[in-house]
């Protein structure tokens, strides 16, 4: 009547995994996270609301003193709020996540499955760069609502958007590697919104760099955040880039090699 | 395929956090389609044990091996072979009962059809058919540890690691998952149980070890354990308040040392063996001293943990 539960050896004793078994794994997971955002939507909404609202709010605030027309201004404010959009994206969802499964012990049963140890953490930045990809092409839509036109040529506003994810994705090492170290959710996610302002807010999102104050033009000088913005606003608007797409290349790759092996490290040590 | 015939065997364990030693030189060790009991207080190192066995933790020290396998030498394989249940109810609450079986199903390497039929026998097995396809958000505490229960069984491990399964269960719900561990022992699985709940290893476990402070203090079967910790005890109730006094003098003589009297009208002593118990019987009846109540028994878990460990078990502190 009732089902032997061991009526035959392990299941994944006699399954032999391929070689491939940590992809598999991560897109498995991958599909959890994206489960899971679908039931919850509340972090990914969040990540498209708050740069739309900052979208439509700098618009009319700045709009006319600073470009003398609306339309002028959204030219050059939508590439920086595809920026935040990205970088958001992965920000707000993939830190805590893993901070929540590391604390209520579903960490644990992953870590005694016969899978990689990193399949976990890949699964969650793999369920993101989808999760970078809708926020990405739902703000291209109110961009264009509001009357942002792509002045370059397709393939160059791919690599705007293509940059502003790749840009994202190597920035949430930064908050899985948070995510991994601290001991709170809350924690992780008022680290986020402290680290939000001045990175995403204090860059050439808003204004010209030249235009601010001395302090504030040094940080948003070194901020990389800027350079993406100017990389995807060259590329948006079809103007010179001035070396920002190399810098933004350059900032990934730093933010990409230093945070993914101190995150994997963090998450795959045992203790 | 040579499999020992333990499902899982430590030896001198021990293990370090920092300064703080939690586990210092434990050995137990359970035959296949056993259920060991793993008891002690909080901050014992029952987990820490039980973490180490799941490949969770690296021993500092000793020999630690699942289902015949080395966990140092091949974590991956004791892996495929093991199953955790931890303290937390490690299921996802926004997915389904349902998806959650077929998902660790999928980390197991089955196919989709495969990993969807096992999960449909779990969740009939674990009474859980009217709840799969709802969000584990809406499950009760029990149905929640009968899921995380089952997930842990998609693989058939051969051995299963419960820690503190019954933690936060009213009793109702708790021995219905008694029923299902035991049914995991009938099948045939290893399985370590963790508890602070001395009724709990008494229910469940073939063999207890008992550890404190990271030691193990005791170990044997239920019967050995209470027969190791001072033999028997004697429990008595004279008809006649007024009786008390000389009824415990006559106590005090013949087993050597003063009753317990902290429930009022009971004496409660310690004795090695029933030659005592003879012995106060017939002085008893030589000084007319009526009887209610007389008990020749096998100590309590909770007594025997008391003289174990010198503090008592939660259970004992819970009814004070």
């Amino acid at each position: 009547m009732t089902t032997s539960l061991s009526d035959t050896r392990s299941l994944s004793e006699t399954a032999r995994p391929s070689r491939f078994g940590i992809l598999r794994h991560s897109v498995v997971l991958a599909q959890r996270s994206l489960a899971k955002t679908s039931r919850n939507p509340g972090p990914i909404m969040n990540g498209i609301i708050t740069p739309a609202l900052f979208m439509v709010l700098f618009l009319y605030l700045f709009g006319r003193p600073v470009a003398g027309t609306t339309a002028e201004y959204l030219q050059y404010l939508f590439p920086g709020i595809l920026v935040m959009g990205a970088g958001l994206a992965g920000m707000i969802s993939t830190g805590s996540a893993i901070n929540l499964d590391l604390k209520n012990g579903v960490t644990d049963r992953f870590r005694s499955l016969p899978i990689s140890r990193t399949a976990p953490l890949l699964g969650s930045v793999l369920a993101d760069i989808l999760r970078y990809l809708i926020a990405v092409a739902v703000l291209f839509g109110i961009g264009a609502l509001l009357g942002f036109r792509i002045q370059g040529s397709a393939l160059a506003a791919l690599g705007a958007a293509g940059l502003a994810i790749m840009f994202g994705f190597c920035l949430s090492w930064l908050m899985v590697f948070i995510g991994v170290l601290v001991k709170s959710a809350d924690a992780v996610l008022s680290f986020s919104f402290i680290a939000f302002l001045p990175l995403q807010l204090g860059s050439s999102l808003a204004a010209p760099i030249d235009t601010l104050p001395g302090w504030l033009h040094a940080w948003a000088d070194i901020n990389p955040v800027t350079h993406v913005m100017n990389a995807c606003r060259a590329l948006l608007n079809g103007t010179p880039d001035n070396g920002s797409i190399g810098l933004t290349l350059l900032w990934s790759a730093i933010l990409f090699v230093v945070f993914c092996p101190l995150a994997v490290r963090a998450y795959g040590r045992q203790e | 395929m040579i499999v020992g015939d333990l499902g899982f065997e430590v030896d001198g364990l021990i293990k370090r956090f920092g300064r703080t030693t939690a586990v210092d030189g434990v050995s137990l060790a359970a035959p296949h389609g056993q259920v060991l009991g793993l008891l002690g207080p909080n901050g014992a190192g029952k987990t820490t044990v039980i973490r180490v066995l799941a490949t969770l933790l690296h021993p500092d020290a000793g020999q630690v091996r699942v289902a015949g396998i080395d966990v140092r030498q091949d974590p991956a394989r004791v892996r495929r072979r093991i199953a955790l249940s931890g303290q937390h109810t490690s299921v996802d609450d926004e997915l389904s009962g349902r998806s959650n079986l077929v998902m660790i199903g999928r980390l197991l390497d089955l196919g989709r059809p495969d990993a969807r039929r096992r999960a449909g026998e779990l969740l009939s097995r674990f009474g859980l058919d009217d709840a799969a396809d709802r969000p584990v958000a809406t499950y009760s505490g029990g149905m929640r540890r009968r899921l995380d229960l089952a997930a842990s069984l998609v693989g058939r491990p051969e051995v299963v690691f419960l820690d503190e399964p019954s933690v936060g269960l009213d009793p109702g719900k708790r021995d219905e998952l008694w029923q299902m561990i035991r049914g995991l022992a009938q099948d045939g699985v290893t399985v370590l149980l963790t508890t602070q709940y001395l009724e709990e290893a008494d229910a469940l476990a073939d063999a207890i070890t008992v550890i404190n402070h990271g030691r193990v203090i005791a170990s044997g079967t239920p019967a050995d354990l209470k027969r190791e910790v001072g033999g028997h005890t004697i429990v008595l109730r004279p008809s006649d308040l007024s009786d008390l006094d000389p009824a415990a003098a006559i106590v005090a003589r013949v087993a050597g040392r003063e009753p317990d009297r902290s429930r009022r009208q009971e004496l409660i002593v310690p004795v090695a063996g029933d030659a005592e118990f003879f012995e106060i019987t017939a002085q008893l009846r030589g000084h007319g001293i009526d009887v209610s109540e007389l008990a020749f028994r096998l100590p309590s878990l909770d007594e025997v943990f008391l003289s174990l460990t010198g503090a008592p078990t939660a259970d004992a502190k819970d009814a004070v």
